[in-house]
């Protein structure tokens, strides 16, 4: 696996005329999972595009080991980090080996597509991913939660030190969500690679990630352990919500209760 | 693993997986295709039989045979062959492409352009020049539409769906065009330019063989180095860059690929453009979606379609012969239909 040490040098992003983020300077801890959280609109995926080389700076650089990312081959790149995008297509009927097969492509030429290395690398992706039984079922039969893996199987596959999800969670139910999320948390626990996510759900992302970055007005608004940095305060400059921070009663990780309306059942003028 | 086989070279310098079932169907639609340009070849006017129709062809044959057989009905078989596993490469490419299933070869152009550019030739020049300028004139017209649409596409790159709507747009004014050429020609070369828009190989020769082969030698074997590529981009264009693709330069040459080889056989053919469309979902259907099983099979599939559109087209109601599109469609969709009705909870 190829180490990649990913940094930002007063990075500017726009689409269009609009800027979404703003002379933003940032290294990416490694071995560790990093989870961008934010509202949306905020700029987490579009950050998390331009790592992975997939949106020009407007201005500034994304670096990687060092170099500018631009400057690099295409296929460098791919070898050193994987990206899942957010509701990633797949066309008809293509089965799981197939997907995941394609995460070799950066390695292979027209003439040396089957490697012992590719099959090596294809064969513990779908075992990490337990997918190594389903690997001819077509992607479209699968639960959600399956498919998401065999995403993760690809990304594996390419045999990158960091992978970066946008939302891999998004339309799985809980059950699916934490099936993910473990499988995401051992690789890093297990293979030390490095994991950014972008995650809508906080109490979540409390417990899974190292360290958190919390974006807002184009920029970092505070990073750091979740621990450390969630506070009612920062939830609320951040989501523009007001809520109660409590401690989650298993993982001791900080949990967000938002405030709003709903059923009260501790109001004594409450009718249930 | 036992489903697919490994070919590795000594030391692992060249190294391919071949799913056991693409193998399978490959031999079977050999086979298919050669007992049908058998057949094809013995049926018309002059019946001959299988047998009598083999000897013809490894030269036993006996002269008035050797004359029916490979004079006129063994270079008609050959451009069926040609013309439907270029159409069906050429719209496997353009659906990987486009990620869209409906898309064809006409949806660049191809087939807009070659018939508004022929039916110019039939109406304006035909008494001019000589009609063996025709298939330049539709391949040039083809070329130049494409041309046009993919430059109007345009914007930083070259999005699908920009593709597939401009190419719609275009490819309905080159429709009009040519139904409003149709309308103000004479009754003759009207009826001349509604064959070459339905489809007709009819008097092909071996002139026409060699004018239509180095296309294919050149652009199929391309197409099956660059099915790697569509596999990719078949993922979304961010996937196929973070997995290392040039998108954008990858997604010129495949269209490049799709436009030469339909366009060659768009020329010689006619615009016998159902089997682009056809052709690859049946071959999805068989082996499923990664190109490098897909392509072949579709190619052998066109070629089968387009065969088997001829002969009926040309023997059905002898001594008329009608042109083969007429046909593609009858025998496509039918096998389409029942391959979506087997599979329908796929």
């Amino acid at each position: 696996m190829m180490m990649a040490v990913i940094q930002t040098r007063s990075l500017t992003l726009s689409y269009d005329t609009e800027t979404v983020i703003q002379g933003l300077d940032f290294t990416l801890l490694e071995n560790k999972i990093t989870v961008f959280v934010g509202s949306n609109g905020c700029g987490k995926s579009t950050l998390l595009r331009s790592l992975a080389r997939l949106l020009e700076p407007k201005k500034g650089a994304v670096l990687l080991n060092g170099k500018d990312m631009n400057s690099l081959k295409s296929s460098q790149v791919a070898k050193s980090l994987a990206i899942s995008p957010q509701g990633p297509i797949a066309p008809e009927g293509l089965t799981v080996f197939n997907l995941v097969k394609q995460g070799r492509y950066p390695y292979q030429h027209w003439y040396q597509q089957w490697t012992e290395e590719d099959e090596k690398m294809v064969n513990s992706a779908l075992e990490n991913t337990q997918l190594t039984d389903l690997m001819d079922c077509p992607l479209d039969s699968l639960s959600g939660g399956q498919r998401q893996r065999a995403w993760i199987a690809l990304a594996l596959a390419q045999g990158t030190d960091t992978i970066l999800l946008d939302e891999p969670t998004t339309y799985l139910d809980l059950r699916h969500q934490v099936e993910v999320l473990d499988l995401l948390f051992d690789l890093n626990k297990k293979e030390g690679r490095t994991i950014v996510l972008v995650l809508h759900d906080l109490n979540l992302a409390f417990r899974y990630a190292n360290q958190i970055v919390a974006l807002a007005n184009k920029q970092i608004y505070v990073q750091g352990k979740p621990e450390e940095v969630v506070t009612r305060k920062m939830v609320h400059d951040v989501f523009q919500l007001k809520c109660e921070v409590s401690t989650d009663p298993i993982f001791g990780t900080p949990f967000v209760i938002p405030f709003g309306k709903g059923r009260n059942l501790y109001e004594s003028n409450m009718s249930v | 693993m036992n489903k697919r086989i490994t070919f590795r070279s000594n030391r692992g310098y060249y190294s391919f997986l071949v799913e056991k079932k693409t193998l399978t169907v490959l031999t079977m639609l050999f086979v298919l295709t050669g007992i049908f340009l058998v057949i094809s070849v013995g049926v018309g006017s002059t019946i001959i039989s299988p047998i009598e129709a083999m000897k013809t062809l490894f030269g036993y044959g006996f002269d008035q045979h050797t004359m029916i057989i490979v004079d006129l009905r063994l270079p008609r078989v050959t451009i069926a062959i040609l013309v439907g596993a270029a159409m069906a490469i050429s719209g496997g490419i353009l659906q990987g492409v486009i990620r869209n299933p409906l898309a064809s070869p006409d949806i660049i152009g191809i087939s807009g352009g070659a018939a508004f550019a022929a039916v110019t030739f039939i109406t304006y020049f035909s008494e001019t020049l000589s009609i063996k300028w025709l298939p330049l004139a539709a391949f040039l017209g083809a070329l130049s539409i494409s041309i046009i649409i993919y430059s109007l596409a345009w914007k930083k790159g070259v999005t699908p769906i920009r593709l597939v709507l401009v190419g719609i747009g275009i490819s309905t004014i080159t429709s009009s065009l040519t139904t409003l050429m149709i309308v103000l020609s004479p009754y003759s070369a009207a009826s001349q330019a509604y064959i070459w828009l339905t489809g007709s190989i009819y008097g092909s020769s071996w002139e026409d063989v060699i004018a239509l082969l180095p296309w294919l030698i050149i652009f199929i074997p391309l197409a099956f180095i660059c099915g790697r590529s569509i596999n990719v981009q078949e993922l979304g264009d961010d996937m196929a860059r973070s997995l290392g693709s040039h998108v954008q330069l990858h997604r010129g040459i495949l269209v490049i690929i799709s436009v030469a080889l339909a366009g060659s056989a768009v020329s010689i053919g006619g615009a016998i453009g159902f089997v682009g469309l056809i052709a690859p979902h049946i071959a999805r259907k068989i082996v499923g979606s990664s190109f490098g099983s897909l392509l072949p099979v579709a190619a052998l599939i066109g070629s089968l379609i387009v065969i088997l559109a001829d002969t009926v087209a040309r023997t059905a109601f002898l001594p008329l012969d009608i042109p083969a599109g007429v046909f593609t469609a009858g025998i496509g969709a039918p096998f389409f239909i029942y391959l979506l009705y087997r599979n329908k909870n796929f």
